[in-house]
């Protein structure tokens, strides 16, 4: 399979039509594993990280998820297709960067991928639109124990699956979920929800991870721990606290409305006027336009089904992917104009917001 | 083509070559440019190359500290460094360096998850192939053949249970 063939093909990000994603916009898992007798990938020389992976390639590549999968090394990418994959959540901004003797597989539809010579020799992830603890951790253990069957991986019964970094080690999963959490920024209640929920020993980050800002209110909510719980209670946790954070974040849409609904409805429309008509818009004011025309979505000032038109722009309108479509690179500057020409053709046949849900008498 | 040499301190190329006579014996080092330099080498105004084979050879200072992982030759040191492990051994290596810091990270240190059934008991037979397998040759070789016969039977049966298995 080529990249532009994967690209092209719809995806569980891209395209999943469901109501279920409201808040949570999708739900991820990772698994660290590494293989018994070799040296981590950062520590392994050149010829041993090329084993390493033609070995798990083949291995990878031969599990039925995995089926026509799209299976490259690092070098065979151009730097902005890593990017494009970088933007999808299919690989990690460390991995995009590697050197040599590293690779991705991908399967067909994009949920699954499995990165290798990243910091550990696996790291395979999959990802569900929608809040999905449960499903995603049946299907990617099942693809783990399935490479169980023509990999060794380095294991210890007391200290679980052995990884590069001690913070990985135990269960080496980590779970997390995308939620986009406008109501709780503009109620400036954030700082709150992150304090709390770091108590519970889960982290927030942004959208793409570690160091990333959280444009577009998107934030990603994980496990810190990995070992002295099993993968279901660490998912169980996680799970009740995403719920109490879903919570939290209608409550916060319910305060806004009840105190000052125009002041929510003069953000929306005013989002949906400048995504008509701007000529220049960067990459992280797009991102909170279109956070809030979602808002409007979730509230029901537009049909549902806008919603997930929304979800793909929040990818395609990211620097890599808006090069990729017009096969080329561009300054930032440039970037800008092709953004904002891009969401005004979007939004020409976008319909208008209807605010009238938000009548007395329906409420 | 020759093997480089190597770091005599992290194994990575050697590019600083060092012979200094000390009380008449010669001493040779290698180094890669990062050591040199953090080892003071290139600092032409102080540097005792006994010093450092002090370091490197005798280890003056206590147990953990000089510790190198035999499988891969990482030392606490790289883990200063990186933050990370060399390889799935270097877990037992450093158990002592480890142990009080899972307490702080975890909430737990006890694995308490998914267990890799398949790959562990392919090791087990394999690891039992192995040694019945050298069972078999020193029976032979001390003619004791009534043993050999029924390590040869077993190995028979651990082989049938190998195959078994899923195909690696």
């Amino acid at each position: 399979m080529t990249i532009s063939s994967l690209l092209e093909t719809p995806s569980e990000l891209t395209d999943a039509v469901s109501s279920k994603t409201a808040i949570v916009l999708m739900t991820r898992i990772r698994l660290a594993r590494n293989l018994a007798g070799f040296s981590f990938p950062g520590w392994a020389k050149a010829p041993q990280r090329e084993e390493i992976l033609a070995k798990c390639r083949g291995a990878v590549a031969s599990t039925v998820p995995m089926k026509r999968c799209f299976n490259v090394a690092i070098g065979e990418l151009s730097e902005l297709e890593r990017q494009v994959l970088v933007e999808r959540h299919l690989i990690s901004r460390e991995l995009s960067g590697a050197k040599g003797g590293a690779g991705v597989i991908i399967s067909k539809d994009q949920s699954f991928s499995v990165m290798l010579n990243e910091e550990d020799h696996l790291r395979i992830q999959v990802l569900r639109a929608g809040f999905n603890l449960k499903k995603a951790w049946n299907s990617i253990n099942d693809l783990d124990s399935a490479l169980e069957d023509h990999l060794d991986f380095a294991f210890s019964p007391t200290l679980g699956y052995l990884t590069a970094c001690p913070t990985n080690l135990g269960t080496g999963m980590r779970a997390s979920a995308m939620m986009h959490l406008p109501a709780l920024v503009i109620s400036s209640q954030m700082e709150k929800v992150v304090r709390a929920v770091n108590q519970l020993g889960m982290v927030v980050r942004g959208l793409f991870g570690e160091g990333s800002d959280a444009s577009g209110s998107i934030f990603q909510i994980s496990n810190q721990t990995t070992l002295g719980e099993s993968e279901e209670e660490i998912l169980k946790r996680l799970g009740s606290v995403l719920q109490s954070i879903v919570e939290h974040e209608v409550n916060a849409r319910a305060k806004l409305l009840e105190a000052d609904a125009r002041k929510l409805f003069d953000k929306i429309g005013r989002a949906y006027g400048i995504l008509q008509n701007s000529h220049l818009l960067s990459s992280s004011e797009a991102m909170n336009l279109l956070s809030l025309i979602r808002l409007g979505v979730d509230l029901g000032a537009f049909a549902d089904g806008n919603r997930a038109v929304v979800d793909r722009l929040f990818i395609e309108a990211q620097p890599g992917h808006l090069q990729y479509a017009q096969k080329g690179e561009f300054e930032p500057g440039q970037r800008d104009t092709l953004r904002a020409q891009r969401l005004r053709a979007e939004f020409a046949n976008f319909p208008r917001p209807d605010f009238t849900f938000n009548d007395p008498e329906k409420n | 083509m020759a093997n480089p040499l190597k770091c005599d301190l992290c194994s990575k190329p050697a590019t600083v070559h060092l012979t200094q006579i000390v009380n008449n014996k010669v001493h040779k080092v290698d180094l890669c440019e990062a050591c040199a330099q953090a080892k003071g080498v290139t600092d032409p105004s102080g540097f005792s190359l006994a010093d450092l084979l002090l370091k490197a050879s005798l280890n003056p200072e206590p147990a953990a500290a000089g510790v190198r992982c035999e499988q891969c030759g990482f030392t606490q040191n790289d883990f200063k460094k990186l933050g990370r492990f060399g390889c799935p051994a270097c877990y037992d290596t450093f158990r002592g360096v480890l142990e009080p810091m899972l307490e702080n990270m975890h909430s737990g240190t006890q694995h308490s998850g998914k267990v890799p059934t398949r790959a562990l008991e392919r090791k087990s037979l394999y690891d039992r192939l192995t040694k019945l397998e050298l069972d078999l040759s020193e029976a032979i070789k001390s003619e004791r053949y009534e043993d050999a016969a029924r390590t040869r039977d077993e190995i028979n049966q651990v082989k049938q249970a190998f195959n078994q298995q899923p195909a690696r």
